[in-house]
This record gives structure tokens, sequence and C-alpha cells, in this order.
């Protein structure tokens, strides 16, 4: 059975929630029913119908052609199958999803990922500011699942990351890692100022050093660590590129020595 | 009793019988295949018999670096007890002393899955006095105990499974000592190839077959007489005249299928030898059917 298709007809006129758009909440739902869906945010009424021609199919894969910066919540709360956007999307890509596969052709907005628990969420393009991160008021970012950037990601990256792993092919802004309860960042290329700001534990790889790096990180020497070979090859599919920077000799500093002091920088031998 | 031979070996018509046992698996790496081995072999030293040494447990396969978790060398090593107290109670001891203190050693669970869990970092990791890190990759939980020669990885848990069978034997017999030796060396090489058992007595080969009691107090087991060959005049024997030398392999395996595999290909190895240089006669150890729920009947298992 082929993908069940939103074609976009028209740039939107107002920025949409796409967060009824998911597998689970298509099942079982005919053409007209998924058409009458609503997906405006303000008070100008606007259904799925409206921005989209719909091809019926498999419920459990969807794909939207044609992107839009003002798509937001797209596979908000996903938990199982596929949705593929081909082009880019808003704030708030695959914020809360538990499983299944997310990916965006494009770049995406802030707070893609955000607060995700499982799952894969792939971008192709950028990725804005807040990747994974909490919303105001949430003490957590993400706690589980894997989120792939081929790009670069915005200011504070994996911010309140708590679990789980998120890959950066490219440069990643400002304060990389913020506050990271725990969890895996993995980095490309350079990092902005302040890798790892007020981290208490987990890890961040760093390909290509960082513009400024906190002097409340403390120099614990060059090492060949198994664990960075487990976490090579858990991501090793993924991405190859960053995979081969865990199996290099890793710098290893510990911090951040104004917080808890258990997370760590690694930095591998250029 | 002798009425099948297999290339002159009589085999006797006779079972082995076996236990249900509780088991795991742990793989073990290190930076070279010869430092995993030396964590595997002191962690399974003084673990030939639950009776005296609490668990069962040998080396049961050597791992490439593409069969490991780190894609390092390592091994597989497969832990026996009659109970999960006593094989927890085990594992984290022998672990602890033993791969723990092994340099370069990494370890990872060696089941994927069971009808419980037993702690393996989980127990382990206070080892490390709060510098420990924890690190979830998917499913699988592993700490990094820091250490001097630089960081023990360790899976947090790994599975234990309860249809593991203990207690499957093969008794060869033979002329003399030497020859029943060859036979039975053959058989443990060709066993040592099957999954997912171990060989747990020295070299995988016991000498001292045991009889259930004794004649004095407080020993709960003492030499099987009726198969030594210095007695076979003196006691109502199991040996006939011509056999010089008995010695006993014992199997437990993570499944009934697994014990049955490695005495076929036991077997196999001892008839393929043949009378003239190796066995004379194959029995089987049992308790007359009545203790151990699986009865392995050496003419079901001839090649």
């Amino acid at each position: 059975m082929s993908s069940f298709t939103f074609s976009l007809r028209a740039p939107p006129d107002q920025r949409l929630d796409l967060s009824p758009l998911t597998p689970q909440n298509l099942a079982g739902k005919s053409v007209a029913e998924v058409a009458s869906i609503e997906l405006q945010t303000t008070r100008v009424r606007i259904t799925a119908g409206d921005v989209f021609r719909i091809h019926e199919g498999d419920p459990a894969a969807i794909v939207i052609e044609g992107g839009s910066a003002r798509f937001d919540r797209v596979g908000m709360g996903l938990t199982a199958g596929s949705i593929h956007v081909d082009g880019e999307v808003g704030a708030q890509a695959g914020r809360l999803m538990s499983g299944g596969l997310l990916t965006i052709g494009g770049a995406a907005g802030p707070f893609a990922g955000s607060g995700m628990k499982g799952g894969t969420l792939a971008i192709e393009g950028d990725a804005g500011e807040r990747l994974g991160g909490p919303l105001s008021g949430e003490t957590a970012g993400m706690s589980g699942g894997l989120i792939h950037v081929r790009g670069a990601a915005g200011e504070r990256a994996g911010d309140r990351l708590r679990r789980g792993v998120i890959l950066i092919e490219g440069r990643a802004g400002p304060y990389a890692g913020s506050r990271m309860i725990a969890g895996t960042l993995a980095i490309g290329g350079e990092a902005g100022d302040l890798p790892g700001y007020l981290m208490g534990r987990g890890t961040i790889l760093i390909g290509r050093g960082a513009t400024l790096f906190s002097p409340t990180f403390a120099d614990c020497g060059e090492h060949d660590l198994v664990a960075s070979r487990l976490l090579a090859a858990y991501i090793g599919e993924a991405s190859p590129k960053l995979a081969r920077l865990f199996r290099r000799p890793l710098r290893r500093f510990a911090g951040d020595m104004a917080a808890l002091g258990k997370g760590e920088i690694l930095l591998p031998r250029p | 009793m002798p009425e099948l031979t297999a290339n002159g070996i009589a085999i006797d018509d006779t079972f082995a019988e076996a236990f249900d046992m509780r088991a795991t698996a742990l793989v073990i790496t290190a930076p070279t295949e010869r430092w995993a081995k030396q964590a595997a072999e002191t962690m399974t030293g003084f673990a030939t018999s639950v009776i005296g040494c609490g668990c069962e447990a040998n080396v049961e396969s050597v791992r490439s670096p593409e069969q490991t978790p780190d894609g390092r060398p390592g091994v597989r090593v497969l832990m026996f007890a009659v109970s999960t107290a006593e094989l927890q109670k085990q594992l984290q001891s022998r672990v602890g002393q033993c791969v723990l203190t092994s340099p370069g050693s990494a370890c990872y669970a060696g089941l994927d899955s069971g009808e419980d869990k037993l702690k393996l970092g989980d127990a382990i990791r206070f080892f490390g006095d709060g510098w420990q890190i924890a690190k979830r990759l998917a499913d699988r939980r592993y700490w990094r105990v820091p250490v001097m020669d630089g960081e023990f990885v360790c899976e947090s848990t790994t599975y234990l499974t309860k249809k593991a069978v203990g207690g499957g034997n093969l008794i060869v017999m033979g002329e003399s000592p030497a020859k029943t030796l060859l036979a039975t060396e053959a058989a443990v090489e060709a066993m040592r190839k099957v999954a997912d058992v171990i060989m747990p007595f020295p070299g995988g080969i016991a000498r001292s077959g045991s009889k259930v009691g004794s004649k004095y107090k407080g020993a709960s087991a003492s030499t099987n007489d009726r198969y030594c060959p210095t007695l076979k005049g003196a006691v109502d024997s199991a040996l006939s005249p011509e056999i010089g030398s008995v010695l006993e392999i014992v199997i437990d395996g993570l499944t009934s299928e697994a014990v049955a595999n490695a005495m076929r290909t036991g077997l196999a190895a001892i008839i393929e030898i043949g009378a003239d240089r190796g066995a004379l006669r194959v029995g089987a150890g049992n308790y007359g059917g009545k203790l151990g729920r699986h009865h392995y009947h050496l003419k079901d298992l001839l090649p």
C-alpha cells in the first residue's frame, strides 16, 4: 500500500498546527474526515483539505509533499509509523514523540524534538534553536530516542537533555548542551561559545572545538574509551562521520564544575 | 548390559539424567584475546560443581571483534546455579573480583532474553565511589567505572534463564588411562564447538565421578566405587575386566536441546576414534530417573 500523501496546494497564509496529522490519528478515518481536520492557529478556520490535496494510502506512512516554515508541530506526539516532510518545517517538529520515524527533508525551526521520549527524528537541513529542549516551565528536555541533524543547529541544542542521543553533523550555536541532565550530544563541526554550560551529567563530543570553552571544565587528558566505542557502534549506521570521531583518542574535560560536574566534553584528536 | 556397538565401542542402553538449573551468560572483552580469556578463566576458576563451588561456569566460545558490543576481542562465559539468589551472589562476587580487576576488561550481558534479570554493573558500580557514570543506548544501559587503567565498562544487567539444564554426561570407559583420555579429550574438543553449553570440569573432564551418600557422616557424596577400576574385583562393579580407566564429561546447557546436541557431538567424536585407539565403552550417569526431569538416552543420540 502506498503512503498517505498530503500535497501542498499553496503556501499557507497563517501558521498551521499539523500535530493532528499523525498515523495514530489518521487510522480508520476516511479521506473526507481527514480533509475536515482543522489546522488553523488563528481565528480563520482552515482544514487539511484546504491546505493539501489528499491521496489516501497507508496511514502508518504519511508523506507531506512541499514544506513551509509555517508548518508547526509536525509529527507531535508520534508513537509509531513514519512521517516524511518533503521540505522545511516550523517550530516544535517531533515534539513529545515517543516512537516511529519523522524525517524532515529541509530545515526545521526552533524546538525540534522538544521533550522527545523515543523514536527517531532526522532533519536533512539545519535545526533552529533549542533542539530537543524543554518549553518554558518544563524541567527536562529530550528524554529518549535519537535526533539526527545533517546540517547545523542553533543556540542551546540539547538544552536540559536528560536521556537519548542528539547528533549534529555540522556546527552548533552557543551554549550547546546547556544544563544537560544526562544523555549524549555529538557535534561534527565547531560549537559556539560555552558548550556544556552548567551541565550536570552526560557526554558532549565536539569535532572541531568551540569558539570559547568555559574554564569550569577540567582537563582529564587523552584516552581511548571503551564507552566511546559503544557510542560509535550505536550511531555508526546513522552517522558514519560522527562514529569515526568517537573512535579517535578523545581528550576528556570533566564538568561543568560550576554545577554537578559529572558530565564530560570529549574532543577527538585532530 | 552392552547391547549396541558402534565402531567397536559398546554403547550402554542407559541414559544421562539431568536437572533444571538457573543460568546466565556474559561477554567479556579486552584489548587482546589473551586478556579477555584471562579475565574469563579467572572468573570461572573453582566453578566445577554447584555442590562445592556455588556455581558451574566456563568459557563457552571465543568471540571475534565483530561479534562483541565494543568491537574488541572477547569470550562468552556461561554460569549455572541452583537458585536465582545463588547465581546473583556468584555473578557479583566473581565479576567484582576477577573481571573488574583484569586489565582492560569490559563486561556485557551474554543473553538477549530470559525470564528474569540479574544485576551486573548495577552491583559493581559502587566501586566507582560516586565517580561512576551510566550511559544508556537504546534499551541497554552501561556503567563506566573509573579504574587505574581507564574505565571499566559493565552493562547494568544481564538476563537469567530458568530453562537451563545441568548434569548431562557421558561416561567414557577404556582399556588404559591414556586411551580413555585420548577419546575423552577428542569428545570435549568437538563439544566445545556446540553453542550454549559448557563442560565445567578441568579441561571439560572429571575423573572423580561420585555417588550419592557416604559411609562417613557429613559427606553427601563419595567416590563412585562401581566405576573405579582398582576396585572392580572387590565391589559390585559396573566394569568388565578389560576396562582399566573411566572418565566423565559433565555438560551444562542453556537449553535441553543444547545438552543433547553436545552429547550427540561427543559420542560421534568418541566413535570416530574407534575402540582400537580410544574408548571401549560409553555409558551415562543417572539416579534411576527419579531425581532429574531430563533424560538423554544414549541410543537416541548415536550418529
